[in-house]
């Protein structure tokens, strides 16, 4: 090609098309230069400083990919590391006030509740929402969080029993005890309190005879006696007379399979199931949560809306 | 054409020589002629030094670089016992005089941008890249720097011999006084870039004392190593080869864009003028090949050849030419700003007939309306409800239904405020969570959780609008509100 160079002495490569545009041999702009071996020095230098080069294993059972150390010893995880610990430092401030106050004191500090709340999302999460639902709306058969009605006390305090030490209903099965009609008209006395119906004398003699308000208390409102601080006594029977069924849907029917089978009765196939797992005792087989969270998990429940 | 009525075009053309011959101080010609031997293809290779010249452009370039004395002064600018512009990053705020704009307001960030790259894209397709010539802080700057090296160093001419002579003392002398001045100026740019964001006043406080932050030292140093390295070395290099705008410009010039052009039917063929020779008629063109519009192009390009990308539009061509026009006693305008259109005789549309220039305006106007109607309305504490979702609703003992809400408080005055809340619904309801104000801390979002129960005989139907409202008295007086409509939610009936 050279040979046919229309541009003898012009510094060019010798490439050529459409006869007249041809490749020069003009060298980079010296800034440009100095650029580029900035950028190299740099990348050496960057090379020294931080982990880059990768190295082979040493050891035959190593198989994990070694590399360089760098000379400033910045390691990624060691970066992580201190972010988790400025992050503990933010919440640290915090744990430490709701490790000293009571719940009732968390309750009354809106900063505070503020944190608990958001900071017991994660917690309801992993261990309660599986059986109460996400926003304790309950499930079939596990009872809604977020209503008042609650059969062993919606205090902070009693909520915080209930976590800590679980809880698990009793209730006879009436199939062999009571007759048919019997059964009948119990149920119907439950729809009827729980509707706001005037129940039949035969009714109330029939609740008050058959031992029912030894549990459902005498006015069936599942409240055995008040506490001088307003905490109830219950034994976790259920308050008939309001529009709540604890074992849901409700109604007749549903009132009717537990008078028959009862709750939590062993060896009876169809009996209502209502266990609730013991969270408390750190330490023990059962404890999954400590105090704290215990305790900011009673602020959460009790914030969800019900709480007494 | 051109369309200044020439003289030279009415009269015979023997006038033109006498015309010629008088404009023409004795030894002008050849020292115009001198200056003119020394050009090249501006490749980097070497530095360019321009001719200074006085002139209507260069006067206009100077009032339009004064706008950039805003910058370094206007951090100084105080309002309401603060400093009138701060973009205070660490506390996600920004002060512009009375008005303060949170992250939330940001919308009317982006407004602002599209009006500066519309304002951008305008002023291109209209005028070419006179935002390089005339704004363009790497021009601006670089003009700074050699009228330095000029005080210092001479002008063009004594330049280039000093840049050859032999290293002396005198030499180091100039030199590093030179290089102390660009290195000051980066300096102070870097300060006041700094000081928009940290507070000027605090900077001077803390940044000799070593007590402001390594950002702030950091930011410093990045400014004023990259102001000397760009406007000191750099220069018109940054415009050729650099600079992102340069390349897009290219493509939103049409024919219509005005843009300093050479004249080339009036100018052509150029030739150059030899005292006591005889300028044949017709044979010769306006441009005398003096050169002058080379020698103080910043870029270094020959404006002859057309229009082309060194060109940054800085009109310093138009002074030049016109300044040789008037010794040779031709009409100025040789080079001016015109169109392709106009160069080659077409019809020329005015601008402000033109349907792409009402449409520029239009968007402009736009814009702005929109960050005018931002500002009008920026309010003092902003209102947010969340309706919860699981569950949407909760029937409770007696019957009646609860619905859940997170209300979201941001404050965004400068003060700490007491908020009132407020619901009101068209059928009876109940509240929770509202019996006492909310603490609202300056520039954050305070949440805080309300129950609403409606009694199961006022349920009108699955949903009821709850409407809700936010009180906060300033500390002048003057009250805040703000205003959310939510709803309801029930079951079936
Ligand atoms: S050609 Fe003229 S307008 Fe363009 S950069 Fe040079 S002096 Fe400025
Ligand atoms: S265009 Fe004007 S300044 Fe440039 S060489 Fe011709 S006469 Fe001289």
């Amino acid at each position: 090609m050279a040979d046919e160079n229309p541009f003898p002495g012009e510094n060019n490569t010798g490439h050529f098309w459409d006869d007249n545009i041809r490749e020069l041999r003009n060298p980079p702009p010296r800034w440009w230069m100095i650029a580029f071996w900035l950028s190299i020095a740099w990348w050496v230098l960057y090379g020294l400083l931080y982990p880059m080069w990768p190295t082979p294993p040493w050891k035959l059972e190593q198989t994990e990919q070694q590399h360089t150390r760098g000379m400033l010893g910045w390691t990624s995880i060691q970066e992580y590391k201190q972010g988790m610990e400025q992050v503990e430092q933010v919440r640290g401030q915090y744990e430490e006030r709701i490790a000293q106050l009571s719940a009732d004191e968390i309750l009354a500090d809106p900063g505070l509740l503020q944190y608990t709340i958001a900071s017991s999302k994660v917690v309801f999460g992993d261990y309660c929402a599986a059986c109460h639902g996400s926003g304790g709306q309950g499930n079939p058969g596990y009872p809604v969080l977020a209503d008042n009605d609650w059969l062993w006390g919606g205090s902070l305090g009693k909520i915080t029993e209930t976590i800590t030490g679980g809880r698990k209903g009793n209730m006879i099965g009436h199939q062999n005890i009571l007759s048919e009609q019997e059964v009948d008209t119990l149920a119907q006395f439950a729809v009827d309190l729980s509707e706001g119906r005037e129940a039949s004398d035969e009714a109330w003699t029939l609740f008050n005879n058959k031992g029912c308000s030894g549990c459902h208390g005498p006015d069936a409102t599942g409240v055995l006696g008040t506490l001088p601080t307003g905490d109830v006594i219950t034994v976790g029977a259920a308050n008939l007379t309001d529009r709540l069924w604890r074992f849901r849907p409700g109604g007749f029917e549903s009132a009717k399979h537990t008078i028959l089978y009862g709750v939590n009765q062993s060896g009876v196939e169809q009996t209502r199931d209502a266990v609730m797992p013991k969270f408390g005792g750190a330490g023990s087989a059962e404890g999954r949560l400590d105090e704290n969270q215990i305790k900011k998990l009673a602020v959460y429940v009790h914030e969800l809306g019900g709480g007494l | 054409m051109s369309d200044t009525p020439s003289k030279a075009q009415a009269s015979p053309q023997g006038d033109v020589k006498t015309d010629l011959q008088a404009g023409l101080k004795a030894g002008t010609l050849d020292e115009l002629y001198a200056e003119s031997e020394h050009w090249q293809v501006n490749a980097g290779g070497e530095t360019i030094h321009a001719k200074r010249l006085p002139g209507r452009w260069r006067r206009i370039k100077w009032l339009a670089a004064s706008v950039w004395l805003i910058f370094f002064l206007g951090p100084y600018v105080r309002w309401d016992g603060r400093q009138a512009v701060l973009f205070d990053i660490p506390n996600r705020q920004y002060h512009l005089f009375g008005a303060t704009v949170l992250p939330q307001d940001f919308w009317m960030l982006s407004l602002l941008l599209l009006f500066f790259a519309i304002l951008l894209a305008v002023a291109t397709a209209l005028a070419g890249r006179v935002y390089c010539g005339f704004f363009c802080f790497q021009t601006v700057w670089t003009d700074i720097f050699t009228l330095i090296e000029e005080w210092l160093e001479g002008d063009p001419r004594q330049r280039r011999a000093f840049d050859r002579a032999p290293l002396s003392l005198y030499k180091v002398r100039v030199k590093s006084v030179k290089h102390l001045l660009w290195v000051l100026i980066g300096f102070a740019t870097g300060w006041s870039f700094v000081a928009w964001f940290y507070g000027a006043l605090p900077l001077w406080r803390d940044f000799f004392t070593g007590q402001a932050n390594s950002a702030v030292y950091a930011f410093v140093a990045l400014f004023t190593a990259g102001t000397y390295l760009l406007a000191g070395w750099l220069r018109e290099q940054v415009c050729f080869w650099l600079c992102p705008y340069a390349r897009i410009q290219g493509v939103m010039l049409d024919r219509t864009t005005l843009v300093p052009a050479y004249d080339l039917t009036r100018g052509e063929p150029r030739g150059r003028l030899r005292k006591g020779q005889d300028v044949i008629a017709g044979q010769q063109g306006d441009c005398i090949d003096c050169n002058q519009c080379v020698a103080v192009c910043p870029t270094g390009i020959d404006i002859r050849a057309g229009q082309q990308e060194g060109c940054i539009t800085c009109a310093l061509c138009l002074d030049a030419c016109d300044q040789v026009m008037d010794k040779i006693n031709r009409p100025r305008g040789l080079i001016r700003y015109a169109s392709l259109d106009e160069l080659e005789g077409q019809r020329v549309r005015p601008m402000l007939l033109r349907a792409r220039v009402w449409l520029y305006v239009g968007i402009l106007v736009l814009s702005v309306l929109g960050i005018g109607y931002g500002f009008s309305t920026l309010v003092s504490i902003e209102l947010n409800v969340l309706h919860e979702r699981s569950p949407l609703f909760v029937e409770l003992s007696d019957g009646s239904i609860q619905n859940k809400y997170t209300l979201k408080v941001l404050n965004k005055s400068n003060d700490d405020l007491q908020a009132r809340i407020a619901v009101s619904s068209p059928v009876p309801i109940e509240v929770r969570g509202i019996e006492h104000d909310l603490r609202i801390r300056h520039g954050e979002v305070t949440p805080m959780m309300v129950f609403i129960r409606i009694e199961r005989e006022h349920l009108t139907g699955e949903s009821i609008p709850i409407f809700f409202t936010a009180d906060a008295t300033l500390p002048d007086g003057t009250e805040a509100r703000a205003e959310r409509e939510s709803a309801f939610f029930a079951p079936e009936p």
